[in-house]
């Protein structure tokens, strides 16, 4: 009984694997220059590479108001 | 990768700034998740609370009372309108914080093991990880030996990532429920993981000490994150919005900064006297919070 679990359970393994080396791949070289490519042309709207001025920095600590 | 990248200019030395120090929760804080409204944002600590706060005032807007105050994760849901935790009672419970009073909406408990992260795909269907992933609806997805640890919603929301304490990394198809691509490499448990925004790549970040990227159209681990002078367990990981910066919170107290393409540190916020547990970036990629064990956020940008 315990034996045919197993094979069957082996077997669906089997499959996965097989399923899985059967999709289709991009050479690494390309996937590699795209990424690249990806942050080169976000990089500009990129709020923690370019710096974040103190005039729109959202989380800048509240300067304190008083009443004159 | 880091060959292709040769070419590319340096990202230097990048010094983010602490902004904000968000004091509240008296006990460690385990998870942390960003609104889509990059302003609000939900924390979980093991004093039995969630707290959503205002991050522009560092006022906090909700607490959430816990039945259980063993939580591992929380999510905020896309509308704002929800907030979703669990952990160590099985249970994904998820909360109205738009009501007077927060009220528990609905508590998911179909789980056999404890939750160790959620993610909504929406107000009405969510993802959970506990020893077994699970799409409450219909779809169970069944596939890691240990532990899942973490997982990753894809920019698109057609698919996610899991990573487990089988030290492998699975990608999954959020309609069919099933297991498209498996990533080995780490030789640890993986306990956090993060899409590249472009989606074509995931980062997964281990026990064994180092980070690696892997790219989903070629299959493969392209680049790996490691420092011999690093010997403490990644526990989290953000990336910034062009996918260039990686802030990875260890064990050591601090969140380390790489320069993902070329895999160089370029950075480390410290600040923070016990582990790092959690990291987020908000979607407009503003700044960079991260969560420790020593009770505090801290927002660095």
């Amino acid at each position: 009984m315990s034996g045919s679990s197993n094979l069957v359970a082996m077997k669906k393994v089997v499959q996965q694997l097989r399923f899985e080396a059967s999709i289709n791949r991009v050479k690494v070289s390309q996937a590699a220059a795209d990424l690249q490519q990806f942050c080169m042309q976000n990089a500009l709207q990129d709020p923690l590479l370019t710096g974040v001025s103190s005039s729109t920095n959202p989380f800048r600590p509240q300067k304190v108001c008083s009443f004159l | 990768m880091s060959g292709a990248a040769g070419g590319v200019a340096s990202v230097g030395r990048v010094q983010l700034k602490l902004r904000k120090t968000l004091k509240g929760h008296l006990a460690k804080i385990y998870a942390m998740h960003w609104s889509a409204d990059s302003r609000q944002m939900v924390s979980a600590s093991q004093d039995g609370k969630l707290l959503v706060w205002d991050c522009f005032t560092g006022n906090k807007l909700v607490a959430v009372p816990l039945k259980s105050a063993w939580v591992m994760s929380v999510a905020f849901a896309p509308s704002g309108n929800l907030v979703a935790s669990g952990g160590l009672d099985n249970i994904c419970t998820v909360y109205n914080i738009k009501a007077a009073s927060p009220k528990t909406l609905r508590e998911l408990d179909a789980h056999t093991g404890y939750l160790s992260c959620c993610r909504f795909l929406s107000d009405s269907e969510i993802i959970t990880a506990s020893d077994k992933l699970k799409r409450p609806q219909t779809i169970m997805f069944t596939n890691h030996i240990g532990d899942c640890m973490s997982l990753a919603l894809s920019p698109d929301m057609n698919t996610f990532i899991s990573g487990a304490c089988d030290s492998l990394a699975k990608l999954w198809d959020v309609r069919d429920g099933a297991c498209k691509q498996t990533f080995s490499g780490h030789t640890s448990d993986i306990n956090a993981i993060a899409f590249f925004p472009s989606g074509n790549a995931v980062i997964t970040g281990s026990d064994d000490c180092s980070c690696k990227m892997y790219d989903l159209r070629s299959d493969q681990e392209v680049i790996g994150y490691q420092d011999t002078s690093l010997n403490a367990g990644v526990t989290s990981l953000a990336l910034s919005s062009s996918g260039r910066l990686i802030f990875a919170g260890y064990d050591d107290f601090n969140c380390h900064i790489w320069d993902s393409l070329k895999g160089e540190k370029v950075g480390v916020l410290s600040g923070h006297d016990n582990r790092v547990s959690c990291t987020g970036v908000p979607d407009d990629g503003m700044g960079v919070c991260t969560g420790s064990w020593d009770s505090f956020l801290k927002l660095w940008n």
